[in-house]
């Protein structure tokens, strides 16, 4: 994707307007990337959490164990396990697929956590209340619980989509081209490193500060505790 | 070639990745103290700059960071070697996310408290000393073993600026050997059992924290 960019290297200034373009490129990838991440992380972290609240001992230990080890390992050597023993097993994924995979399963390990806080800040009498009601504990957690969850749970969810977005480089390790990538890839052509290296991180940190803002702001629009409980 | 034969080389890499996890835990924690005191005490304009530290560090992904200063150091005239490279960019990094911490848990300790200090004619730093961060310090030991355990997690990055820690090793032995699955699965484990010792050395600590050893003066409940 690079052939046919020039960047014309004279002064700092004409060298980040010329590769501002290609760098804007990048973003959407890490954009893109993100995204598809902390999709998988949402679902599977509801399902981590559900598995982990589960009557069964073992299926609850296992989940546990899980968790613990997705959270306690680095996620580029988890990235790097999922890009070279995947094919191993005749699972073969685009690079991008696989780093999404990589980060939603790291965030389904944090995600599951936070959903478990919210699950279990749920009064006590919603549940007798479902019971009661001859509910199911599938319906109980579909109808009664999770909605009341989920509105407590969101400012922590924000916090780490941000997180996540600022780990999307380690992505680049396995050919990913977003922001870094493109980055260390310009500067390998033009040995001039730091301006690329700082256009990125300045887009980031924006990037941080307008999600942070937003939370805020999301943060204060919700209802303090939720939807009334009683 | 059986998988035990990697671990050699697999150790030699666990104890780099335990030097400069511990020496960034060690430095980071001194640098999340100053700023986050800065923070709160520091008057207009050093709580600006300690801001600004915050922000910069934990806004911009670390991963930039440290290729930024692996290239930008030499320029200045600072040539360091990869691993102090790598230890200082860690500890600012996880330094920045410790004095929120710091900062959280300074402005949660109780107005009575501030007050009683006051009525009892203390001055701001034996009010900050005496009063303040015992009580805080506490409150910060949580989360700091939360970021103890994270920066473990982050040290694996300082392999893509050429230190030969735990993930380098895994990435040089399956370059050679193409056995990926058990190289990987061993690497994991060895990090999930760090991780488990640095929790338990964290609890450790956090023990005595509370037992309030560490301020044998302070007014402890």
């Amino acid at each position: 994707m690079m052939y046919g960019y020039e960047w014309d290297t004279t002064t700092w200034v004409t060298y980040t307007t010329s590769i501002l373009p290609i760098i804007l490129i990048g973003l959407t990838v890490t954009l893109k990337a993100a995204a598809a991440g902390f999709a998988i992380a949402l679902v599977l972290g509801l399902v981590f959490a559900l598995l982990r609240r589960s009557r069964v001992k073992v299926i609850s230990w296992t989940t546990a164990v899980i968790v613990e080890f997705l959270r306690d390992t680095p996620l580029l050597v988890q990235l790097f396990f999922l890009y070279y023993v995947l094919p191993d097993f005749g699972i073969v994924l685009p690079a991008f697929l696989t780093g999404a995979l990589a980060l939603g399963l790291q965030y389904a390990a944090y995600t599951s956590e936070v959903y478990r806080g919210g699950i279990e800040a749920v009064h006590h009498g919603q549940w007798e209340a479902a019971t009661a009601l001859n509910m199911t504990r599938m319906q109980a957690y579909r109808d009664i619980i999770l909605p009341q969850a989920v509105p407590r749970i969101v400012p922590a969810m924000g916090n780490y989509l941000v997180a996540m977005i600022k780990e999307t480089p380690v992505l680049s390790v396995v050919t990913v081209l977003e922001m870094m990538g493109l980055a260390n890839m310009i500067g390998e052509r033009t040995f001039e490193y730091l301006v690329p290296l700082t256009l990125v991180g300045l887009i980031f940190l924006l990037l941080t500060l307008i999600c942070s803002a937003g939370l805020h702001r999301l943060h204060k629009a919700l209802p303090k505790a939720g939807i009334p409980l009683r | 070639m059986s998988w035990t034969a990697y671990l050699p080389m697999l150790w030699q890499g666990a104890t780099v990745t335990m030097t400069i996890t511990l020496a960034a835990i060690v430095c980071g924690a001194m640098l999340a103290f100053v700023f986050g005191i800065l923070r709160v005490e520091g008057g207009p304009i050093l709580s600006a700059v300690a801001l600004c530290y915050t922000e910069v560090f934990r806004g911009t992904s670390l991963f930039v960071q440290l290729f930024w200063f692996y290239y930008a150091l030499p320029l200045v005239g600072l040539s360091f070697d990869p691993i102090t490279t790598g230890i200082l960019v860690l500890a600012a990094h996880v330094g920045g996310y410790g004095a929120e911490i710091v900062r959280g848990a300074l402005a949660s300790v109780s107005v009575q408290q501030l007050e009683a200090a006051r009525a009892l004619n203390f001055n701001r730093a034996q009010t900050l000393f005496r009063i303040s961060l015992p009580q805080a310090i506490v409150e910060m030991m949580p989360a700091f073993g939360n970021l103890a355990i994270e920066t473990l997690k982050l040290s694996s990055l300082v392999s893509l600026i050429s230190i030969a820690d735990l993930t380098f090793a895994a990435q040089s032995i399956r370059n050679i050997t193409l056995d990926s699955a058990s190289i990987y699965s061993i690497t994991l484990v060895c990090y999930f059992a760090m991780s488990l010792v640095l929790m338990a050395a964290v609890r450790v600590i956090e023990h005595f924290v509370r037992r309030g050893d560490v301020f044998p003066r302070s007014a402890h409940s």
